[in-house]
């Protein structure tokens, strides 16, 4: 799709030229030309006075000690902290993301059904999820449980820190997803399934021969980007002790080097590399699935908020 | 048998002061932040657009840092990292200062996903109107100001609305920064009476009437400023 913002030229295969043309603004003219140019000093200024601010603060902090940013370079504290803490969140998240996506085919099937005894209750479901802060979720899934059963006599169940986050995220994004494919297959064209009734197919094979598969391919994106908030917010576990990235990294190592400022640093780098990787997967699949024909429906966007109705917080992180 | 672990709602009318003055802490949390955000998101939006490719690539490496990294984390480093380790604070009055440093970590955070929402109603806006603005020989501080943002503004209202709901929402990792918001009331009355269904449900209730109306509000607005094509 041309925007605004990236009007990429259409048919023209070639490299990017290196400054990304866009319609916003003509070629620079002499006069153009020399704002721009005191446009990059003053912003180059700007950030280098920022820059230096942070390094002065750091430094007048005594952050730039080289025993704080040694144990980065060790092999055991990664060996020991970092790689079981993104084990744990990878762990988490894969989890979380397999279940999420079952309960929202599930529920958003379950809305889109023709029995109001099966419909009414997946919206209920779907919008009280999607409506209710995570945290507060994982919080009572964490410890509810057992003071329930307590009460009711029950043996209390062992609720651990990792099957809150899991659950948590499960139903928190698979409400999402939910919504997600709700919209997706309400997004085809309706002579799509009134031509596969008029064939002869019935309900279920319209729904698993005809909507579903076209309408995978322009949900995908919005899955992924979807998926990479259930990545980030597995941080949540942090809150409740679960031992994940976060934890293991701006918990345990800071508690054991004094190194706070530096472990902030390196684990947030760790999760934006793993964040914009999986982002970089839905923006390669939603160009992909823009030029392919197999699919009726517009392709849902990836980076952008999911913008499915503008409803209840059908957030987008 | 003791049913009140799920029917008793009695917690909330003995800390009911306490409840409310929790979700007024979201509120203002919430507005500030808001307010805030907006503000600095526009400035990033305006910066990832513009001309000048360093002031571009310097919006763009902001929105991807803040929109990647974990609100826990950033909120975690500003209670512990600005305040405790670079001694940067605000008031010396504990509660203001942990309100401002979240507010400061929340604020930076949420402005990426405001630009996101603008950039994406700039690209709403048909590439026939800028041509024709440029056509008719704006400059593109006029082109962006008289044309484009006008029509961007309102069809971003939508996403910009699901910002503010998820921003709600996510006033509740403030507990990290130690404010106390609703999420860290609720936990303390996990704490007192235990995690029974009716505390949950009671603040579970409580998020909904913040966010169910500003939702109607967005969805209404939203339609009733959209730019007919």
């Amino acid at each position: 799709m041309t925007t605004l913002t990236s009007a990429t030229p259409p048919k023209k295969k070639s490299k990017r030229p290196k400054a990304e043309p866009t319609v916003l603004f003509d070629a620079p003219g002499p006069k153009a030309r020399r704002r721009n140019a005191i446009l990059t000093v003053l912003g180059v200024v700007v950030v280098a006075g920022i820059l230096y601010a942070i390094y002065h603060r750091l430094d007048q902090a005594d952050q730039f000690q080289g025993r704080l940013w040694k144990p980065f370079v060790e092999g055991s504290t990664w060996t020991k902290y970092i790689l079981p803490g993104l084990g744990g969140t990878l762990k988490a998240a894969v989890v979380a993301a397999v279940l999420a996506l079952l309960f929202g085919v599930v529920f958003g099937l379950g809305r889109m059904s023709d029995h109001a005894w099966l419909r009414v209750p997946s919206a209920i479901v779907v919008e009280f999820f999607r409506a209710i802060p995570l945290l507060l979720l994982i919080f009572f899934i964490f410890s509810g449980p057992a003071t329930i059963a307590t009460g009711l006599n029950r043996e209390p169940p062992h609720i651990s820190a990792f099957t809150a986050v899991v659950a948590g995220l499960m139903l928190y994004n698979g409400s999402v997803l939910a919504e997600i494919f709700r919209s997706g297959i309400q997004s085809l064209p309706r002579g799509q399934s009134e031509a596969a009734y008029a064939i002869g197919l019935r309900k279920n094979a319209v729904m698993r021969l005809i909507l579903v598969p076209q309408a995978t391919t322009a949900m995908l994106p919005a899955i992924i980007s979807q998926l990479v908030v259930l990545l980030k917010d597995s941080a949540l576990g942090y809150i409740i002790a679960y031992e994940e990235l976060l934890n293991e990294g701006f918990k345990q190592i800071p508690a054991n080097y004094g190194n706070l400022l530096p472990a902030a640093i390196v684990i947030s780098v760790i999760y934006i590399l793993l964040n914009l990787t999986l982002s970089r997967i839905a923006t390669v699949l939603e160009r992909r699935s823009r030029r392919s024909r197999k699919s009726s429906a517009p392709t849902m966007a990836a980076g952008a908020p999911t913008q499915i109705e503008s409803g209840m917080g059908n957030a987008a992180f | 048998m003791n049913w009140d672990v799920l029917f008793d709602f009695s917690p909330f009318a003995k800390e009911s002061d306490k409840v409310l003055e929790a979700f007024w802490a979201t509120i203002r949390l919430s507005a500030t932040t808001g307010v805030l955000s907006l503000i600095l998101g526009t400035l990033l939006v305006a910066m990832r657009v513009s001309p000048t490719p360093v002031l571009r690539a310097i919006g763009t490496f902001y929105v991807n840092t803040f929109r990647n990294t974990p609100l826990t984390l950033i909120l975690v480093f500003c209670s512990l990292g600005l305040s405790d380790t670079l001694k940067i604070n605000i008031s010396d009055e504990t509660s203001v200062n942990s309100f401002w440093l979240a507010v400061f970590g929340f604020s930076a955070y949420t402005a990426a996903f405001v630009c996101e929402s603008l950039r994406a109603g700039i690209n709403t806006v048909p590439l026939g109107q800028a041509e024709a603005a440029r056509a008719i020989g704006l400059p593109f501080t006029q082109s962006l100001r008289l044309v484009i943002l006008p029509q961007a503004f309102r069809a971003s209202i939508a996403p910009l609305g699901s910002v503010l709901i998820a921003m709600i929402k996510n006033s509740t990792v403030v507990l990290v920064a130690g404010y106390i918001e609703a999420a860290a009331q609720m936990r303390q009355m996990f704490e007192d009476y235990g995690a029974t269904l009716p505390i949950f449900l009671g603040f579970a209730a409580g998020f909904m009437v913040l966010t169910l109306p500003a939702g109607l509000l967005v969805s209404h607005l939203s339609k009733r400023l959209a730019v007919i094509r």
